[in-house]
């Protein structure tokens, strides 16, 4: 039960591996951007975590409506592991995006769109993580976790057009855009296959954590049953 | 069928204003936090005039919030006292008719705080907001329904899990920040003497908040209340 299967470490492995080779990649073998130098490198990590940390959410969106619907305890463990997932996906978003900044913009941290809409969403998420501890049995942190979830989507893009609104009518675009106007091949193929190596990790991430829920439950399980025999 | 709703909603509100009107104990608390705050915001900006009407719109929507938490995290607590809770959810009917009537009763009680806290501000601050009092109220009212129409949802989710007083605010700030973002800057430029037409950006996203949360708050509540 402990011991990983073959596929699972097959999986495990094949994300390292990618990973490994994408960030030799990114971070080694391509050269430097010729206007932000070294630091733009940390971009091969930053686009990558961040597009993995809303597909985790959006994955978690949809197993909360589907949980919601089917009462399925399965399907709310993946809601809850890609939730978490996300947030920390977000975190490394985050940290990476700050340090970044400062070098780059002589900030750790700006009000830009992008940023604030980041944080606001890693706070919710944060905080369904701490709804899902704090509820006092797993089928009401499992309905409220959902219901947090559906709340969710439409937050978000409610505070992306709020903030873009709030930016762009104080602050027309003085900064460096994320991302610049145009990427060159030699920079878009790392980064492509960094996003493919994140989204590899991200699913073996998945898989892992939502046996680990099962195991959990079943453990829970025979504990009700021995102490019922008892 | 929207008159069955319309008539349990009433009802669901009227136990709640009843209560109110002999416990005294909600409204009464808010609209004393209410001045609390309006008398720290003075001590922790200093008596500088000039800094403290730019900043006015900011400190007057938080003395809104603030106080209208207050009211929402009691809303259902109180319904914890003496099985409340067990009754409530006895009560036939669609459970859309507690949230709305709820709903109804916290919007109430935050547009009473409100009314106070409005010209007790332009008073203590000096502010000459008499003459735009009516827009003022629109902004007020769309913001307060949209901050309440998720806060009553989100107020009925933690009245049941532990740390409940610290989870209500940690999740509904986040979830209404562009109803705070879009309330605060249409009363700044309310009070820089535009007319509504100037933010009608903001009052249209206040809308729109308002109607997709009015929509999917009930959708979900019943998920919320089973037991």
């Amino acid at each position: 039960m402990a011991r990983l299967s073959f596929a699972a470490r097959l999986h495990g492995g094949a994300a390292a591996l990618l990973l490994a080779v994408g960030l030799y990649w990114g971070l080694l073998a391509v050269p430097a951007d010729a206007f932000q130098g070294e630091v733009q490198r940390i971009m091969y990590l930053h686009v990558p975590s961040v597009s993995t940390a809303y597909l985790a959410i959006l994955v978690t969106f949809c197993a909360s409506i589907l949980y919601l619907w089917k009462r399925d305890l399965r399907i709310d463990a993946v809601a809850h592991s890609s939730a978490e997932i996300g947030v920390v996906f977000l975190g490394i978003t985050l940290a990476t995006g700050a340090i970044w900044g400062k070098p780059t913009w002589g900030v750790w941290w700006t009000w830009d769109a992008r940023l604030t809409v980041t944080a606001i969403v890693f706070t919710m998420y944060v905080g369904y993580l701490m709804v899902r501890a704090f509820a006092e049995e797993p089928q009401a942190g499992a309905r409220y976790g959902a219901v947090l979830a559906v709340l969710g989507l439409p937050a978000i893009i409610l505070n992306h057009f709020a903030v873009q609104w709030w930016r762009t009518l104080h602050q027309p675009s003085s900064l460096i855009r994320p991302g610049g106007p145009s990427v060159a091949p030699v920079i878009l193929w790392p980064l492509v296959f960094n996003i493919v190596a994140m989204l590899v990790l991200y699913s073996y991430f998945l898989l892992e954590r939502v046996r680990l829920e099962r195991i959990r439950h079943r453990a829970a399980e025979s504990r009700l049953k021995r102490g019922r025999r008892g | 069928m929207v008159a069955e709703l319309l008539r349990r909603t009433w009802a669901m509100t009227w136990k709640d204003v009843t209560v109110e009107l002999r416990a005294r104990e909600r409204v009464t608390a808010m609209l004393f936090f209410a001045a609390l705050v309006l008398f720290i915001f003075n001590f922790a900006l200093g008596p500088d005039r000039e800094k403290l009407r730019e900043v006015a719109p900011g400190l007057l929507w938080l003395a809104f919030l603030f106080t209208g938490m207050l009211g929402l995290g009691r809303s259902f607590q109180a319904e914890r006292e003496n099985e409340c809770f067990e009754a409530l959810l006895l009560t036939p009917g669609d459970r859309e008719s507690i949230y709305y009537g709820k709903l109804a009763g916290n919007v109430l009680f935050m547009v009473i705080a409100e009314a106070l806290i409005l010209p007790l501000f332009g008073i203590l601050y000096n502010l000459d907001i008499w003459g735009l009092l009516p827009s003022l109220a629109l902004v007020a009212f769309l913001g307060t329904l949209g901050f309440s129409a998720v806060g009553t949802l989100l107020a009925a989710m933690t009245a049941h899990i532990r740390a409940r007083e610290v989870m209500l605010p940690l999740l509904l700030f986040p979830l209404t920040v562009p109803v705070i973002l879009a309330s605060v800057r249409a009363t700044e430029a309310i009070l820089l003497g535009e007319g509504l037409g100037e933010v009608s950006q903001w009052l249209k996203l206040l809308v729109g908040f308002d109607v997709i949360f009015l929509v999917v708050s009930p959708l979900v509540f019943e998920f919320v209340l089973e037991e």
